[in-house]
């Protein structure tokens, strides 16, 4: 077993390689991995070139976002939760990859979606990946509840805010509290169950019966406090959910007409195929906006 | 290393001189890349080799920092190679493409690289992966990077197909690239293709007067 080298020699300078990164280390390891604070198993650390020099601090941290998806929308409605959001991977003002899914399932019970950083979004879904993995490893029925995913983002959020290296991202955890062992699902009532919750990137989080990020928060919600109802029917909110998208859609530059809607229900989780919505610049007023005004603008 | 003030600006301007693609097909893959590596504004090399080999069967075009895509490329020929012993088979293109993504996302502070990951392997087929910048890993059927991709976007949008063959595939990356080059000044020289499928690596080198001469400007004469 060969020595696993740790630091390189700091009379080099940071972020050189030097003779000991060089030397082949023995593929097989002195111990397990170790999992360490918001790093998923599978050790990131080994990634990162010269890890003690990254423990620097007067290293900086700050990052910006580069690859980012816009607006979330989620609302409760009368069986569950809906989440909707468009597929749009935006580079600054380039519209670059337009077939991103920005909404993942959890487990059967939780779903997540985010916009910001897509490259952030991907590493807080291995760390969930790795914890609903160890769910299904104790094999004891029980997995985790909407409230639990959202307060260890919570956490996550909050933690990276304090070390000045924020995920990017603002966050939507939605789902149905999965039933107690031993109890079923009819017993309890949806309402009581249904979870919407937002965490944003410094770790401000807040949940509601319908909750946004981005654009929409301006945009959708006031849309949301009208008409939004927690026992409302599935159309209604679906109705609601898509004059939301198309709000946000004629008003955010950076997004798509490709949306994929997701619910969550006590049935379990769906995330639709990406669909287009019918949206409408044939107005009158809009082909002429100066007809009555030759000469304006 | 420049200071980023993230107050200032939403993103910063970065260039990546180069234009680099790659493009599915049934069976296979095929990457493409222009030969000119700037530094300022002077070609420090007009014929460079930007298809890096990461694996037999997989390939790995470079796009921003010259050194540090050469150092993520050393990196994960590394690894691969030490997998591949321990594997006792070739790699999976999927695996190679999450090595890459894990350099570039966990050092993104560091890093100025846009990648696209290619090539064939028995469970996926043919298989393109882009890494912008940030580290983001994404499939893709067909992708472009580089400074001179944003000149070719929309001509891409228009003529890329699903069911190209792989000459189809291969004539789309040269007259892409031709495109590209045409209009970015940080692109230029030849144009290099590879073509991975189950049969093999094929390896092509088209000279810089080969290209079809674009508006505005002349065919190259003969040398005489």
């Amino acid at each position: 077993m060969l020595p696993r080298p740790t630091s390189h020699s700091k009379a080099l300078g940071p972020g050189v390689a030097g003779p000991e990164l060089a030397v082949a280390t023995s593929a097989v390891q002195a111990g397990p991995p170790k999992a360490s604070a918001q790093q998923p198993l599978s050790g990131a650390d080994s990634f990162m070139v010269d890890p003690h020099c990254i423990a620097d601090p007067a290293r900086q941290h700050t990052q910006y976002p580069y690859v980012t998806g816009t607006s979330v929308l989620g609302i409760k409605y009368k069986d569950g939760v809906l989440v909707a959001c468009d597929t749009l991977g935006a580079y600054g003002s380039t519209k670059r990859y337009k077939s991103v899914e920005r909404i993942k399932k959890v487990n059967d019970h939780v779903i997540i979606a985010a916009s910001g950083e897509l490259s952030d979004f991907q590493h807080i879904i291995k760390l969930l990946d790795e914890l609903t993995t160890d769910d299904f490893r104790a094999d004891d029925g029980i997995s985790l509840g909407p409230q639990e995913v959202y307060a260890y983002l919570c956490r996550v959020m909050y933690n990276r805010r304090n070390k000045m290296d924020p995920l990017w991202n603002s966050l939507i955890v939605a789902g149905i509290e999965p039933p107690h062992a031993g109890a079923s699902a009819e017993d309890v009532s949806t309402s009581d169950v249904t979870f919407l919750g937002m965490v944003g990137m410094i770790g401000t989080h807040y949940s509601d019966s319908h909750v946004t990020t981005g654009f929409a928060s301006h945009l959708a919600r006031p849309l949301f406090r009208e008409a939004q109802a927690d026992d409302m029917s599935e159309e209604a909110a679906v109705a609601l959910m898509h004059e939301a998208l198309r709000v946000c859609y004629y008003r955010d530059k950076q997004s798509m007409n490709k949306f994929q809607l997701a619910k969550v229900t006590k049935e379990g989780v769906s995330i639709s195929e990406p669909y287009a919505l019918d949206v409408q610049w044939d107005f009158k007023m809009f082909s002429q906006p100066t007809k009555w005004a030759v000469g304006a603008w | 290393m420049a200071d980023y003030d993230v107050t200032q600006s939403y993103m910063q301007d970065i260039s990546l001189g180069t234009s680099i693609i790659a493009v599915s097909f049934k069976g296979g893959v095929v990457l493409g890349a222009d030969s000119r590596t700037s530094s300022g504004s002077y070609v420090a090399n007009r014929v460079q080799d930007k298809i890096t080999p990461l694996a037999d069967t997989v390939y790995l075009c470079r796009s921003g920092s010259a050194s540090d895509t050469q150092a993520i490329a050393s990196y994960v020929q590394y690894w691969i190679a030490e997998h591949q012993a321990e594997k006792n088979g070739p790699v999976d293109v999927s695996t190679a493409a999450n090595l890459a993504m894990q350099l570039s996302y966990n050092n993104k502070n560091m890093l100025q690289a846009g990648l696209i990951i290619a090539g064939w392997d028995k469970q996926g087929g043919g298989s393109v992966y882009a890494i912008p910048l940030g580290g983001t890993l994404l499939k893709v059927p067909y992708t472009i990077g580089g400074s001179g991709s944003a000149y070719i976007t929309g001509w891409c949008d228009k003529y890329w197909r699903d069911d190209f063959t792989e000459e189809e595939a291969r004539a789309f990356v040269v007259k892409a690239l031709t495109h590209a080059i045409a209009r970015d000044a940080s692109s230029g020289g030849c144009v290099r293709t590879v073509t991975i499928t189950q049969a093999g690596v094929k390896r092509d080198f088209i000279p810089g007067t080969k290209l079809a001469a674009t508006f505005g400007e002349l065919p190259t004469p003969a040398s005489s």
